[in-house]
């Protein structure tokens, strides 16, 4: 994203503090309440027209991130302002509404899809329900939308079992457009699908940001495809962003050794760039009971004793981007970006 | 003689709607200490390939052509008592999903024990103490009390681990890992890629490598069989195949890969969608989605033919278009 | 494969859905060809309606009518048989044939109508538990726990005792009685499609509850709903049976198989055909019944939908 977009709008969706802890089932007689802490405050803001590419491992809390956003689950804590209005004051009807311009793309094409509803019909729903067309303008409206996202009027009296993958996720995607909603958080959109697949749903999702001027979140655990359509890049930990910023800068010099580990660990598809590399070691650690201090420590190569002790906060570590570690990488003596 | 040798292998599965052609015609082969990787799209026949190997075809699949030559012996031919022999023990088979292919009723030092008293005819203290030490070499801390927990127990990466440990135990000398990463993280993906390296070197184990990730394929393959649609359209040696991809389908798919090492604004991806093959089109059956198609492509059926040592394309324009 | 639903909507210029739905309902018929059983089922349950429909063609005597001279008359292929009864007479000297011809209307009317009436009962309160939850579910759910702590046969002779015998009290107590597994049923059903992500996604695109139930959530419940209620049709016919034989059911002028197996009951080691005729007509339409719910069991089963469409 350039300099210039960046400072010349307010942010469409400000985020701050967000947190959500699931409680645990525990026996009948057992008296401490335990949390499963799935999003354990989040703070970023996301500009008109930007994406933000939101990725980590399974359980890092990024899709319970996304459904917060969207108003599917409720937050336990923190602040969602979206478009300049914070979204939990909102009555329930207020919320239908508000979700014109809020919109999410699912990650399984297959269940997103009611089995019983012609594509016509699920393209329509969000303009009925609406009503905001209905007659011939409701038909010509629907079929623009399924020439927009490559679908055609043939298409229309058929029900989702007899597409494929990647067709369910181009009609879960008319109908999230259908709205004209200025914000879609897509919710790891192609990690159901297959490769050559994957990519046309990425190009399409490009080529519609462009002609609806949209604003995405993209919430994936594919960094090559996170790098592919993000300007911005959060990356998170157990609950946490650990690191945040420029997709250029973060892939060139991450700062937080998280970072740094996923990215050495995704497969490069070159066999030149075989490397004889250790992997990251250990697993997740249960969001039940995180680890003390810096939660990335009992992994870390580089840790110390004060990341046991301190949980380091999120600030700038260099321009446009910002880390949560005590000891970030690729710095200087000085504390510059090497 | 090689250690796999797989000919003209025809598996197919007779619906209610007709005769599905999964796997039509494969055939490779493998090495004592190759690692083959054998990629393509869902659909394309590269599962019920393993599958078929191992003779593990659910109805309404069968293999109805072909054979399947381990250490010169043709497995298809085997009666059915003689085959378990080698399930298990010679050729062994770890799959996507873990936690259904372990027993949540069993300990996981019982399930690995258990390969071993059946192949090795090892007592319960021996096969319980060689499970342990199993556990050990897979990277499982604490093996003994590991040893006495359920699959449940156990994290997704963990249980990869548990199944690779019983896939080795009796020390085959093929291993058929079919998607085994898929389902985990990238972290722990990295690690059970590296684990299986390691281990498939020190025992000179064969391995068959199913997968649908470029990445894991440039990672860790020696050789690499594509399939599309039921058939073999490419086989090269590793570099070969990434440097001077022969196939319009190998070419597409390499293009349609987000790259970490550069930015582009869009990606080349394949148009259309795997073909239903029930319904395949004529000639070659990638002729729909390929950019090089030409008249003779909807006509003749391509056969796989040789362009450079050891480099076999399945295409009209091979020369042209690699 | 398809099973399309009502489109609802009205407002729609829905697109032309019949190719799909021809498809659906061939593909059905080429599943029941292939199953014996469910042919079997088919065919018995057809030839129970037909003979419940053409009843006042094929009875031979009035099913009620009295013949004393003719009383315990055998089968018309027995020594002492008449071709004027052909399945014999009972102690009244009434036609037997003709008394389960007419037997079939009461009970298939009691056994399909009492499974509409539990089946609405037991969706209404089924859907109303799992879609608002809370204490309206524990409600009617501990209603529906305190319905199968009781007896139901006790509990209906009761009633049926108290208000008196007759068809439609029958259709209404075994209605009234028997919802408890339809509220189960539809209720995990609605608890599971609730997480499902397209009614997430209708929640998204901003639909407000009737919707999500009517468009997203029923139409998904009806395999099940259809399947529970085959499985039903054939144990009401049972129950209609036994609270027949035990004088509470179905009374004259209606005729009730399980009636006509009560009044056998003293003659079977005399006059065996009293009581074997209507009791193979039982056996036969409920396995009938039986067979053909398997069937549609394994055609609207969505497990089924995913291995064969």
């Amino acid at each position: 994203m350039s300099e210039s977009k960046m400072n010349a709008a307010a942010p469409l969706l400000q985020v701050r503090g967000l947190k959500k802890h699931f409680p645990v089932a525990k026996g009948w007689f057992s008296r401490k309440n335990e949390y499963v802490r799935a999003v354990d405050g989040l703070d970023f803001d996301v500009m008109p027209g930007e994406t933000l590419g939101i990725v980590g491992e399974s359980g890092c809390g990024k899709s319970t991130a996304g459904q917060m956003i969207v108003q599917l689950l409720e937050p336990t804590e923190g602040k969602i302002v979206f478009d300049g209005t914070d979204l939990a004051s909102l009555s329930g009807e207020q919320v239908r509404r508000a979700r014109r311009n809020l919109q999410l793309v699912f990650q399984d094409p297959y269940s997103s899809l009611n089995p019983r509803m012609t594509v016509y019909d699920l393209v329509a729903e969000p303009l009925i329900v609406h009503g905001l067309a209905s007659g011939k303008a409701l038909k010509t409206e629907v079929m623009s939308l399924l020439e927009a996202v490559g679908l055609g009027p043939q298409h229309a009296d058929r029900y989702p079992h007899e597409f494929s993958g990647g067709q369910r996720q181009r009609i879960g995607i008319a109908r999230a457009l259908a709205l004209k909603p200025k914000m879609i958080v897509c919710d790891e959109p192609v990690s159901a699908l297959d490769v050559s697949i994957q990519a046309q749903v990425l190009n399409l999702l490009k080529d519609l940001q462009e002609q609806f001027d949209l604003t995405y979140i993209f919430i994936a655990h594919g960094l090559p495809s996170v790098k592919h359509i993000s300007d911005r890049i959060a990356v998170m930990y157990l609950g946490k962003i650990v690191e945040i910023g420029s997709r250029e800068e973060l892939f060139a010099s991450p700062k937080h050794p998280y970072t740094e580990a996923l990215l050495d660990a995704v497969p490069v598809p070159d066999p030149r760039l075989r490397r004889k590399r250790e992997p990251l070691p250990g697993e997740l650690p249960s969001p039940v009971n995180p680890p003390s201090g810096c939660a990335f420590h009992p992994r870390c190569p580089y840790a110390q004793d004060i990341c046991k002790q301190q949980t380091p906060v999120l600030e700038p570590k260099a321009d446009g981007q910002s880390a949560a570690c005590h000891f970030p990488r690729n710095m200087d003596e000085a504390g510059v970006t090497i | 003689m090689s250690l796999l040798e797989v000919n003209e292998l025809k598996t197919y599965f007779k619906t209610a709607e007709g005769t599905v052609p999964s796997v039509n015609g494969v055939s490779f082969s493998v090495e004592a200490g190759e690692t083959l990787a054998i990629v393509g799209e869902s659909g394309c026949g590269k599962s019920v390939t393993s599958l078929s190997i191992m003779q593990l075809v659910s109805d309404p699949g069968e293999i109805v052509g072909g054979e399947v030559r381990f250490e010169g012996k043709d497995l298809l031919n085997l009666p059915k008592k003689e085959m378990r022999k080698y399930r298990g023990n010679e050729i062994s088979m770890i799959f996507q999903e873990p936690m259904s292919s372990l027993n949540p009723v069993f300990t996981i030092g019982n399930q690995v024990g258990e390969v071993l008293r059946r192949h090795k005819g090892l007592s319960r203290g021996e096969a319980k103490q060689q499970a342990i030490e199993m556990l050990k070499r897979v990277g499982i801390p604490r093996a003994e009390q590991i040893a006495n927990n359920f699959p449940h127990q156990l994290s997704g990466g963990m249980r990869q681990r548990v199944m690779i440990a019983i896939a080795l135990a009796c020390r085959p000398k093929l291993l058929i890992a079919d998607e085994p990463t898929t389902a985990l993280d990238v972290t722990i993906q990295a690690q059970i890629l590296d684990l299986i390296g390691k281990l498939s070197e020190e025992e000179n184990t064969g391995v068959i490598l199913i997968t649908h990730d470029l990445g894991v394929v440039a990672e860790m393959a020696d050789r690499v069989v594509v399939m599309y649609a039921g058939e073999v359209v490419e086989e090269a040696p590793v570099y070969e195949l990434f440097e001077r991809p022969g196939h319009p389908y190998t070419i597409g798919l390499m293009g349609s890969l987000p790259k970490m090492s550069e930015q582009r604004d869009r990606l080349d991806s394949i148009p259309g969608a795997v073909p239903n093959l029930l319904d395949m089109p004529s000639g070659c059956p990638f002729h729909p989605r390929c950019p090089f198609a030409i008249e003779a492509c909807k006509q003749t059926k391509p056969a796989l033919e040789e362009q450079q040592p050891g480099h076999y394309v399945r295409c009209l324009r091979a020369g042209e278009v690699g | 494969m398809a099973i399309p639903t009502e489109s609802g909507a009205g407002a729609l210029p829905v697109p032309p859905k019949k190719r799909s739905e021809a498809r659906g309902l061939k593909k059905g018929l080429r599943q029941l060809l292939r199953s014996k059983t469910g042919m079997i089922g088919a065919v018995i349950v057809l030839i129970v309606c037909l003979i419940a429909i053409f009843a006042p063609l094929l009875a031979t005597h009035d099913p009620n009518a009295v013949a004393p001279i003719d009383r315990l008359k055998p089968p018309a292929w027995l020594e002492g048989g008449s071709s004027d009864y052909l399945l014999g007479t009972d102690n009244l000297g009434r036609d037997i044939w003709s008394r389960i011809v007419y037997g079939s209307q009461v009970s298939l009317i009691v056994g399909i109508g009492a499974v509409l009436v539990s089946g609405a009962i037991g969706a209404v309160l089924g859907v109303t538990a799992a879609y608002y939850g809370r204490w309206v579910d524990a409600i009617i759910m501990r209603l529906a726990d305190s319905l199968l702590a009781i007896p139901t046969i006790l509990l209906m002779l009761v009633v049926l005792a108290v208000v008196g015998p007759g068809m439609w009290t029958l259709i209404f107590v075994i209605g009234a009685t028997n919802w408890v597994s339809y509220a189960r049923v539809v209720r995990g059903e609605v608890l599971s499609l609730k997480e499902r992500d397209f009614v997430k996604s209708a929640r998204m695109i901003g639909a407000r509850s009737g919707r999500i139930i009517f468009r997203h959530i029923l139409p998904n419940v009806m395999s099940s709903f259809i399947v529970l209620s085959g499985m039903n049709v054939a144990t009401t016919i049972i129950m209609e049976a036994s609270l027949s034989f035990l004088g509470l059911g179905i009374t004259t002028p209606d005729v009730s198989w399980g009636g006509m197996l009560s009044d056998g009951r003293q003659y079977v080691a005399t006059s065996w055909w009293v009581a074997t005729f209507p009791g193979m007509a039982i056996t036969i339409t409920v396995l009938g019944v039986i067979f053909l719910g398997d069937w549609l069991r394994d055609v609207l089963d969505p497990r089924m939908k995913l291995k064969n469409g």
